[in-house]
């Protein structure tokens, strides 16, 4: 990623630009940090926050006329919070902190000539910026009256930081001459001195500066306390420019009050009223005060996304570590798992209001792993496994409809299904060609594990192979059930015309298998159906000619969760996929219905009842939303054993795939070494190439206590351990592990 | 290259099967993505068959396996 990329990223994350009374004080008072401390009863480090920006704090704070009230959030919802009340009440009931060490002397010396809030103010920024400073005055005035001592402190204050107060000045044009030629700069507190010194005109609004080199002036009439101190601080910034030759311009758009990005939402928010100020404050009141605030923040792609909130930070942030793993070239890359965990499913942009996605800097930054061979080999190869096994040899298929020569439709029922409900998928080839007549059949993946792992190549040659087959049956409209697949090969084959199953079926009518058992379900929309609204309401379609009442969770629609398999998250984070799905489980109290296979499969697998919309439409034996969720082997099992039995009964062939050695294995397995292989994505297939070349080699362990036997074969790049007994009728697995480091020497 | 031990591995009660012998602690030399290690391990001292126990693979080995690939 070019520097210039990151930036723009940046740029677009909001969560760290200024809450709107930040940005609306001139000042930029942190208010919402002040009352999450004062809320939290941290009295003396509210008040710090305070005296850290303010000038003359213990002087200011009585006197704030908080601009920032009118920009406050809360405005809406109950009122804005007093924080000029608040402020009075931590200037009294507070302990001051030390007060600000000055930059070390730089030597040179200004002079502020008036008294009151401005050219105090000013006095004081430009002591802290290391000048000798010296105001000119008849007495310093704030024009109110203070509690005792009040200004005494601050002055005394800033008679340690270097600032000489001279009282009963002759304030005149001459003193002006004289101070322009003995010092470095001058500023004169318009408000300050007698009308008959102003003879330099308007000051320039953002420089202060006037027609004489070096001379500084306040515009008058200002009233606002807070905007007088302002004023001070943006002379004491002209003069360090001016002091220093750098432009007096340059990026100054910040000084004052600006414009914020920083989004809230509000729609949650309850109104709550103040707490009356009348008087001041006493501790508890400031504290309740404190505590309406909304301590505004955006956090909108956060907030619905259990990645996100996950790696406990926000996209600005994430940019910048994905930005930094690429730029390592020796060390550990820290972020690899944060770029691969992305469920890629795009509700990070659709919630936010700069249209941040998260999916499409995780994706990119996979496929530049996969170019520059930085991808961690483990992280997606079981599923790239999985989808070479689904588009290889045992479980691909295209034929036209039996006893056709030519297909209208093809019916693709994408990989998944075909591996959860090979017998839902049966039926709906056999209602489509039963009502639809000449649907030819594609049995493979859409490829999208290979575009989600970064893998374009591989997705290319899987879509070329998938392309081949589908023009061999004379490139017929394809019928398509899952989401993932619909989006997917409406994006690589703009030339094939894609139409949704559930499109057809609203067309069609339900089919006669349907159960239109009524009741209530809570809709569950796949992420991949996010941008489709048309799918969506297709399936609703369906759904109300069933009789079936809908329940929507919060997030659904446009706005849906991913539950946990999208970017292929179930695989790289098993434990982050399983909270995904468990968040989605628990939206809504209904049973779901949804239409997308592994949405299915990754929800009921949390034990909540799950039903695939193909459990209502094609149903089998069991109650739809009982049907289990079959184990990795068993997918793969269901895949090849639906392809046989298509293959035998509809077009009268043998399945053509002889059987490999290993395939001839008999096993089965305890209860817990089914629970270990599944946990440890060991295959069946995997388990009886061990028990296969222990058979052969005769080398193999032997316990001196249970009598079993101990395994490992390391077919491609992952050695398998299988702990079994042998039996009469084959062998009985209890345990089985693996790992990826590789003994050198002879051990197979 | 120093030999790694890691805590807790032994035989745990395998044996050599085929050669009928005892597994003896020896140096392996382990290797991943062109990292390599050597790791005192349970060996069959007549025919070399190394044990990999199943709490080394999925715990310091793994570790060490996530640890390389994110190198």
């Amino acid at each position: 990623m070019e520097q210039a990329e990151l930036r723009q990223w940046e740029y677009k994350c909001i969560q760290e630009e200024s809450p709107r009374c930040t940005a609306a004080c001139p000042l930029h008072v942190d208010a919402r940090e002040c009352c999450s401390l004062l809320a939290a009863r941290r009295v003396d480090k509210a008040w710090a926050v305070l005296a850290k920006t303010m000038p003359l704090p213990g002087v200011l704070a009585r006197i704030c006329d908080a601009p920032c009230k009118a920009a406050c959030l809360r405005k809406d919802k109950g009122g804005s919070i007093e924080m000029g009340a608040l402020e009075r009440f931590l200037a009294d009931a507070a302990q001051s902190p030390k007060p600000p060490r000055p930059l070390p002397r730089n030597g040179k010396s200004v002079a502020v000539i008036g008294g009151t809030m401005t050219g105090l103010c000013a006095a004081w920024e430009i002591a802290r910026k290391g000048f000798a400073v010296t105001v000119y005055c008849t007495r310093p005035d704030v024009g109110v009256v203070l509690p005792d001592g009040v200004l005494d402190g601050e002055l005394a204050v800033m008679d340690r930081m270097g600032v000489t107060i001279e009282r009963d000045a002759a304030l005149t044009p001459e003193l002006v001459e004289a101070q322009l030629e003995g010092r470095d700069a001058v500023f004169i507190d318009s408000d300050g001195v007698p009308e008959t010194m102003l003879t330099f005109g308007e000051p320039d609004e953002i420089t202060l500066g006037t027609n004489r080199l070096g001379l500084f002036v306040g515009r008058t009439g200002e009233t606002s306390p807070v905007f007088m101190a302002a004023a001070g601080r943006r002379a004491a910034n002209s003069i360090l420019r001016f002091s220093q030759g750098v432009s007096m311009v340059k990026s100054r758009e910040l000084e004052g009050p600006y414009e914020t990005r920083l989004y809230t939402r509000l729609d949650k928010v309850d109104p709550v009223e103040p707490v009356p100020a009348d008087g001041g404050y006493d501790e508890a009141g400031a504290v309740r005060e404190a505590a309406r605030c909304l301590k505004c923040e955006c956090m909108e792609c956060v907030k619905g996304c259990v990645y996100l909130k996950h790696y406990k930070q926000y996209p600005k942030v994430y940019i910048r570590q994905v930005y930094n793993n690429e730029a390592i070239v020796r060390g550990t890359r820290q972020a690899n798992k944060l770029i691969n965990s992305c469920m890629l499913c795009g509700l990070c942009g659709t919630v936010c209001p700069e249209d941040f996605a998260m999916d499409d800097v995780c994706l990119e930054a996979r496929r530049r792993m996969i170019d520059k061979g930085t991808m961690p080999p483990s992280a997606h190869e079981f599923a790239l496994r999985d989808m070479a096994f689904a588009d290889g040899v045992k479980c691909a298929l295209a034929r036209h409809a039996p006893g056709a020569t030519e297909s209208e439709y093809v019916f693709f029922p994408g990989c998944q299904l075909t591996a959860t409900d090979p017998g839902g998928a049966e039926r709906a080839y056999a209602d489509l060609r039963a009502r639809l007549g000449k649907v030819g059949l594609i049995l493979r993946c859409c490829g999208a594990p290979a575009r989600w792992s970064g893998r374009e190549a591989l997705f290319e040659e899987s879509l070329a192979e998938l392309k081949a087959a589908w023009e061999g049956l004379g490139s017929p409209r394809i019928i398509a059930a899952c989401p993932s697949c619909i989006k997917t090969l409406r994006e690589a084959m703009p030339d094939a015309e894609i139409v949704s199953h559930w499109s057809i079926l609203n067309a069609l009518g339900l089919p006669e298998t349907a159960l239109r058992a009524g009741g209530t379900l809570a809709v569950n929309d796949p992420c991949a159906a996010r941008e489709d609204g048309a799918l969506r309401a297709d399936v609703r379609g369906l759904l109300d000619a069933l009789g079936v009442s809908m329940v929507e969770p919060e997030y659904n629609g446009e706005l849906t969760q991913c539950c946990g398999y999208g970017g292929l998250l179930n695989e790289v984070d098993p434990e982050l996929g399983q909270a995904a799905a468990r968040a989605r489980a628990e939206a809504v109290a209904e049973d779901y219905v949804t239409y997308c296979a592994m949405c299915r499969e990754m929800i009921a697998r949390t034990g909540k009842r799950t039903m695939h919309l193909y459990d209502l439409l094609y149903p089998g034996d069991g109650e739809p939303g009982a049907r289990p969720t079959p184990g990795h082997s068993e997918r793969r099992e269901n895949r090849v054993r639906l392809r046989e039995r298509l293959l035998r009964e509809l077009w009268s062939e043998a399945d053509g795939v002889s059987a490999e050695d290993f395939e001839k294995i008999r096993m089965t397995c305890t209860e817990a070494g089914a629970a270990a292989m599944e946990a440890r994505r060991i295959l069946t297939s995997d388990v009886q190439k061990v028990l296969l070349q222990a058979e052969r080699s005769g080398r193999h362990l032997v316990h001196g206590e249970t009598g079993r036997f101990l395994a490992s074969f390391r077919p491609a790049v992952v050695t398998y351990w299988v702990e079994y007994e042998s039996r009469d009728d084959g062998y009985l697995v209890h345990n089985a592990w693996c790992h990826r480091m590789k003994i050198k020497g002879g051990q197979p | 290259m120093s030999v790694i031990t890691v805590p807790g591995t032994g035989a745990g009660g395998w044996r050599c099967a085929a050669c009928d012998e005892d597994m003896v602690m020896k140096p392996v030399e382990l290797t991943y993505l062109n990292s390599q290690f050597t790791v005192e391990l349970p060996v069959c001292p007549q025919c070399g068959y190394v044990l990999i126990p199943e709490h080394l693979a999925l715990g310091k080995m793994y570790q060490v396996e996530q640890l390389l690939e994110d190198k």
